[in-house]
């Protein structure tokens, strides 16, 4: 990686930081217990504790997205498979199945949905788009039926923990799901395979000339993207000890959206940030948190998450940049 | 060659005529065009209308919309080709029911418009309308609090989604209710989209923000209200007894957390409308003249009732 790269990821980066840290100071400064974080029961409590927790889900579906996005693609099935993931895990719970087992089995059955996607998009040439559409409108009703249509409680305590544990006062979702980020980010960027990515989402047909197995790299990253929402499935119902096939995962494929494209990582393809997903996955919790602690009213809630979303992608765009530095340059001059 | 073709179109209509007498006695046709299956209360009404048409022998056309008002007309058109007795319908959205209403007007087909309601100008397009009345459910709900608590305390609201109709009106009603006990107050209130997950994280800023200062939970689901359950013994309280808790719907989970302890009181929505519906249809094909609105009967599940219904809840 070349030094302009490094530092062009920089500044694509710089600005959801700067997002999320502005977020901060304005909710300390409404409310300064907001930072605050205090022991209670042995363990961390608190708003930041809170949205690490909280934010741990989102995270998990992105990570797999990024990589998908980076490909060029997009997999829309993922707050399906969450849905599914979360209702295997009841079912077999329900069955005396032992965890481990159970949530093998919901991380490879989110493994398989996204195998199935990587199949359609890499080796029929189905359009990203049209072939998790496919799954996310049959995934929700593959889920309800798993669980009869019915609203199904989780009583395991060990399964509970997954979501809502703490580890020596430290929450455990946040530091799984950020282990598995910086295992993927060493994976990804000390082999070349993050760079086979780049490369199919860059050029594809480059890719497959320069010798690039395409059609393998493809099904790899949907098929790891499904693992992920299968297991982020697993904290969603361990965090309300139910699985709610109606509602789990609803519009969390956009969410993941959001976090990747706010994250610095191209919606076209050939470039990804993992660390930018993490902030991105960050920034989007805060704001909403951020509403609920200025009490912002719901119905308007949404205004200004659309704002700042748009502000921190047009100062993440090349052109809106270049322009932004000829006005200030012009400024100087006169 | 034309004699044939006429010989042809005869022989059709004396065969179809035919068929219609040796038909056996007539039995009764109910179209219903649902809305979907997008939530567990929505899948109890449906059943309720499924089992209750079987028992009593009703030929039920059954229609999902899943989630789109297009499906729906399209669904009421079918029914009046197939020449329905009645149609039934769950409208997704207020608006834009005229025309498919007139067509059924048109055919002489009795049209209930049932769980929510539709805005027309010309209000006969439709016999009647049979649902929850929301706004009722909102004022027992404050009528109960207000005196379990001697008008008293700090109250955060968990709305449901903004500007459904349930929201609206148990947000409404309840805020009138409880304005005529000066010192009970809603200090905050936040949309947790009637899930589980959304009442839990909401719960858990309020407890950060406001700290001991809580002292009820209204929620407008019994969903929010046990994620906000779980949210209050995450910060070391204890649900029911430091924070009062009030919810709406009475799902069994619900009922059975008011039987725990664990939530105060739950006011019931009932999604069974089956019985209702038919008897109403059977009515107003008799020729019966029926109420312009209908609703279904909502009861209030406490410590003192909870545990003995608890075995005969259907949803």
């Amino acid at each position: 990686m070349t030094f302009g790269e490094t530092k062009r990821e920089a500044r694509l980066v710089a600005w959801p930081l700067a997002g999320l840290l502005s977020l901060l100071v304005l909710n300390a400064l409404f409310d300064p217990a907001f930072l605050k974080i205090t022991l209670l029961e042995g363990h961390f409590y608190g708003v930041p504790v809170d949205i690490l927790t909280q934010s741990a889900r989102t995270m998990l579906v992105s990570l797999g997205m990024t990589l998908v996005i980076a490909t060029g693609g997009v997999d829309l099935s993922v707050g399906s498979v969450v849905a599914i993931a979360g209702a295997v895990c009841a079912v077999m719970l329900q069955d005396g199945q032992a965890l481990s087992l159970t949530i093998a089995a919901a991380v490879g059955i989110g493994a398989l949905a996204g195998g199935i996607n990587g199949l359609l998009v890499a080796r029929l040439g189905v359009q990203p788009i049209v072939a998790t559409l496919i799954l996310m409108v049959a995934g929700r009703g593959l889920a309800q039926l798993i669980v009869g249509g019915q609203v199904i409680i989780i009583t395991s305590s060990a399964f509970e923990f997954i979501s809502n544990g703490f580890v020596l006062g430290v929450p455990f979702a946040p530091v799984l799901v950020l282990a598995l980020f910086v295992a993927t980010h060493f994976v990804v960027r000390r082999t070349a395979l993050g760079l086979f990515v780049e490369a199919v989402g860059d050029n594809e047909t480059a890719s497959r000339f320069a010798g690039l197995a395409v059609a393998r790299i493809k099904t790899l990253v949907y098929l790891f993207c499904g693992a992920c929402a299968g297991l982020s499935g697993v904290l969603v119902a361990a965090n309300i000890k139910a699985a709610d096939s109606y509602r789990a995962g609803e519009n969390m494929e956009l969410d993941a959206i959001f976090a990747v494209v706010v994250g610095g990582t191209a919606l076209t393809g050939g470039r990804f940030l993992i660390l930018g997903t993490v902030i991105g996955a960050l920034l989007i919790q805060t704001l909403t948190t951020t509403m609920y602690n200025l009490g912002v009213p719901p119905a308007v809630a949404p205004v200004p998450k659309a704002l700042l979303i748009i502000a921190v992608s047009l100062l993440q765009s090349e052109k809106v940049g270049r322009w932004l530095r000829g006005l200030f340059k012009k400024g100087a001059v006169a | 060659m034309h004699l044939a073709k006429t010989f042809r179109y005869l022989f059709i209509a004396l065969s179809i005529s035919l068929a219609a007498t040796v038909l056996p006695a007539k039995q009764l046709k109910v179209g219903f065009a649902q809305t979907g299956a997008e939530s567990a209360w929505r899948t109890a009404n449906s059943e309720s209308m499924k089992s209750e048409a079987k028992k009593r022998g009703i030929d039920l056309k059954f229609s999902d919309g899943q989630g789109k008002q297009e499906n729906q007309i399209r669904a009421v058109r079918s029914f009046i080709t197939q020449r329905v007795d009645a149609i039934v319908i769950a409208p997704i959205v207020e608006t834009g029911w005229e025309p498919v209403l007139r067509e059924a007007r048109r055919a002489k087909i009795p049209v209930i418009i049932t769980d929510r309601t539709i805005q027309t100008t010309d209000d006969s397009l439709f016999v009647c309308f049979i649902g929850s009345d929301f706004l009722e459910e909102g004022r027992l709900a404050a009528a109960w609090l207000a005196k379990a608590v001697n008008g008293k305390g700090r109250i955060v609201e968990l709305q449901g989604t903004p500007g459904s109709a349930p929201a609206n009106d148990r947000r409404k009603a309840f805020a009138e209710a409880i304005a005529t006990f000066p010192n009970l107050k809603i200090i905050d209130s936040q949309s947790g989209d009637f899930r589980r997950s959304g009442g839990k994280e909401v719960m858990e800023a309020f407890l950060k923000k406001h700290g001991r200062n809580i002292d009820i939970v209204y929620a407008h689901n019994d969903d929010m209200a046990l994620g906000a359950v779980q949210a209050i013994e995450a910060a070391g309280l204890k649900p029911g007894t430091d924070i009062k808790i009030i919810a709406i719907d009475a799902i069994r989970e619900g009922v059975q957390a008011v039987a725990d302890g664990r939530i105060n009181c739950v006011v019931e929505c009932n999604p069974l409308f089956g019985s209702k519906v038919y008897d109403t249809i059977e009515a107003i094909l008799a020729g019966k003249k029926v109420p312009k609105k209908v609703f279904n009967k909502d009861e209030l599940f406490d410590h003192t009732n909870a545990a003995a219904a608890l075995p005969t809840r259907q949803y």
